[in-house]
């Protein structure tokens, strides 16, 4: 019988296989923030047994930072240790680090790929959920709690039970004015948020073959929120050609042997997965979030569910409750009171160039405070080269400097109780962005057009221009 | 880490399903750099309004219930992979979470932190809801030894699943650190015949 793409990753990692069906797996990259890895710290201290492979480690300070003003010392005290105490245990344990004011800092899952750490066939590990992000490039990629934060800085290995493997295959052509980001919110709201648990997930078919990689991203990213380990997707030319030249790529001699290598992460035709899934990329709308998990998604021209054909009435009226929504309604119409564009789902380049791209020579609503916060420095500094700086300026989009922000709205950007926020960030839970904010998860375009208009409408009605994907 | 043997509790019943961990421990009291202290902030959106007075509608605050044991609904722990939502929720002085499913992080978490994620039927689970909502001084038995969960003085009882190796861990108190450490010679001849591109 073939293996799947998760097998082959998975089992060229495995040191030994353990009573009670767990397995040691060697991790080959572990990148860490300032958030959840203190205490694993502290831990390695207080064992006395040091780091065991100081090279495979990569940090940089996101979760907690200021967007504005980061060259001023972090006003808030609890932030501004935090962040200390992660520079102070890289210097102790010599770590790389691209913290703040770095010209490479910026959200860990963004900066991973755009330095070539992240490559195919990889194990790669992070105190977040999120760090299924990196799965986009055939890695076995997923998140961790501190406790095995310390596991991987003591031993380079977790002691894990193997997940079951999913399939999810998308064929067919995205719609104009669909992007990866529609995609994955109408995936999660078909399965669900637990519908992935146990499971790492490959994407495959054409509609995800024709993606660029900072699409792929986002698709791998979400994994999480349908309760998966992890997403990944088979390397290929795509791939290839955007890991190539960049930091961490391998050169000359070594980039022909990876290429060989990485040609065989695919799944065999013949392998078998524990479950499979099949959607057609042209049924798929815009979609937006009305509730508060992210599998509550409907399509833009959809009414959210009525406590009849939902399946947790009560569930349903809670998160309903929440939003100051109503069953049964559509969203359309809605006036909001802010826009997000930024987190480790949607802040890379391709994600400001969609954005800017519309929003060029218009202006935001009056009723909207619009924030976009790029991913990285690198991010940043393409979006000023390119001009869309300036654009979105002029459209009255205020840019900050990166971070996770108001994803998790750990530092100052915090949406206001009560208050409304279209976001391409990765979760509507409650008081997520702060407490009491509302928030609905929609992709960059839709949260550009809404952000013009000052009211929820289908981006797919002002297409009058070109979108470049 | 504590041993875990057999617990006898009354139980603290969270109706809510797809409880996130940022309900558990909103990010914002994130910021501490020690594993102490986070049981304070414990449901803290569902506990206190803005001004931090006490919500009255919040189990976690009602003078019924009280207890070592969280009965909680389907899917409990999804969302971030903070393990600050287990230490939490052992600073508060939970000792098992029962539940019909949990997120994968969380229970991994948990179970690094001697929180025992007792994972029961759906059916199960809605009859020990129900017990709990007649009589709240209700007393459960977690017996990890013998994988069972029942109420006590009754013949109500089911068993539950742990991997072996887990349940080694907590019955003696180990955590996998100490177990990995041990294992440090295999992984240097691991990596010795390991490449990477």
């Amino acid at each position: 019988m073939g293996k799947t793409l998760f097998e082959k990753v998975w089992n060229r990692h495995v040191v030994s296989e353990v009573d009670g069906d767990q397995e040691i797996l060697y991790i080959d990259r572990h990148f860490i923030h300032e958030v959840t890895s203190p205490q694993a710290f502290d831990g390695i201290r207080n064992r006395g047994v040091g780091l065991f492979r100081k090279e495979r480690i990569v940090a940089t300070a996101d979760h907690n930072v200021p967007t504005k003003d980061q060259h001023l010392p972090i006003k808030d005290f609890l932030s501004k240790h935090q962040v200390d105490t992660l520079t102070k245990n890289c210097e102790e344990f010599d770590i790389e680090l691209y913290g703040l004011g770095h010209p490479f800092q910026g959200i860990v899952h963004v900066i991973g790929p755009e330095l070539g750490v992240t490559k195919p066939g990889m194990t790669i590990v992070c105190g977040d959920s999120h760090t299924s992000t990196h799965g986009a490039f055939g890695t076995i990629a997923f998140g961790i709690g501190t406790s095995q934060v310390e596991q991987v800085m003591a031993t380079q290995c977790l002691l894990l039970q193997r997940p079951k493997t999913m399939r999810i295959t998308i064929d067919g052509e995205l719609q104009g004015g669909v992007f990866s980001k529609d995609l994955i919110l109408f995936i999660i709201s078909k399965l669900g948020t637990a519908g992935g648990t146990g499971h790492f997930v490959e994407y495959a078919g054409s509609a995800i073959q024709s993606l660029s990689m900072e699409a792929r991203m986002t698709i791998c990213n979400m994994s999480i929120e349908m309760g998966a380990r992890g997403g990944m997707i088979a390397p290929d030319e795509t791939t290839y050609e955007y890991i190539k030249g960049r930091d961490h790529a391998p050169k000359d001699d070594e980039w022909d042997k990876a290429i060989h290598f990485w040609r065989m992460l695919y799944s065999d035709e013949d392998a078998v997965f524990d479950a499979e899934y099949h959607f057609n990329a042209a049924d798929i709308e815009p979609m937006i979030t009305y509730g508060t998990n992210p599998g509550m998604g409907i399509g833009i021209t959809q009414n959210i569910p009525t406590k009849e054909n939902y399946e947790n009435s009560a569930s349903l009226e809670k998160s309903l409750k929440y939003m100051g929504l109503d069953e049964g309604e559509t969203l359309l119409g809605k006036p909001i009171d802010n826009v997000f564009i930024g987190s480790c789902t949607n802040s890379r380049i391709e994600d400001l160039r969609i954005v800017a791209e519309f929003v060029k020579g218009k202006q935001k609503a009056a009723n909207v405070m619009a924030i976009i916060v790029p991913g990285s420095k690198q991010v940043e500094a393409q979006a000023r080269a390119e001009g869309i700086h300036d654009i979105l300026e002029a459209a009255g989009f205020e840019l900050r400097s990166p971070g996770c922000s108001a994803c998790l709205g750990m530092n100052d950007d915090k949406i206001p109780k009560g208050e409304y926020c279209v976001s391409t960030s990765n979760r509507n839970f409650e008081g997520r962005q702060g407490p009491g904010a509302r928030t609905m998860l929609v992709s960059p375009l839709s949260a550009a057009v809404i952000a013009v208009e000052g009211k929820i409408v289908d981006a797919r009605n002002y297409l009058g221009y070109e979108v470049s994907a | 880490m504590e041993k875990f043997e057999v617990l006898k509790s009354t139980v603290v019943p969270l109706t809510v399903q797809d409880v996130d961990t940022d309900q558990i421990i909103p990010a914002r009291f994130l910021k501490a750099t020690t594993r102490a202290g986070f049981g304070e902030n414990l449901f803290r959106d569902w506990r206190y309004d803005q001004n931090g007075n006490p919500k009255a509608d919040s189990v976690l605050n009602s003078n019924s219930y009280a207890g070592s044991i969280l009965l909680a609904g389907e899917n409990f722990g999804c969302g971030s992979s903070r393990e600050h939502a287990a230490w939490a929720l052992v600073d508060f002085g939970f000792k098992a979470v029962i539940s019909s499913y949990f997120a994968d992080i969380f229970k991994g978490n948990a179970l690094n932190n001697g929180l025992l994620p007792v994972q029961v039927s759906p059916d199960f689970l809605e009859k020990l809801f129900e017990q709990v909502k007649f009589d709240s001084k209700t007393e459960f038995i977690v017996d990890l030894k013998n994988q069972f969960v029942s109420i006590s003085g009754t013949t109500i009882s089911e068993f539950f699943d742990i991997n072996p190796y887990k349940k080694m861990c907590l019955l003696n108190g180990y955590d996998d650190i100490d177990f990995l450490l041990s294992k440090k010679a295999e992984i240097e001849a691991f990596e010795k015949q390991h490449i990477e591109f």
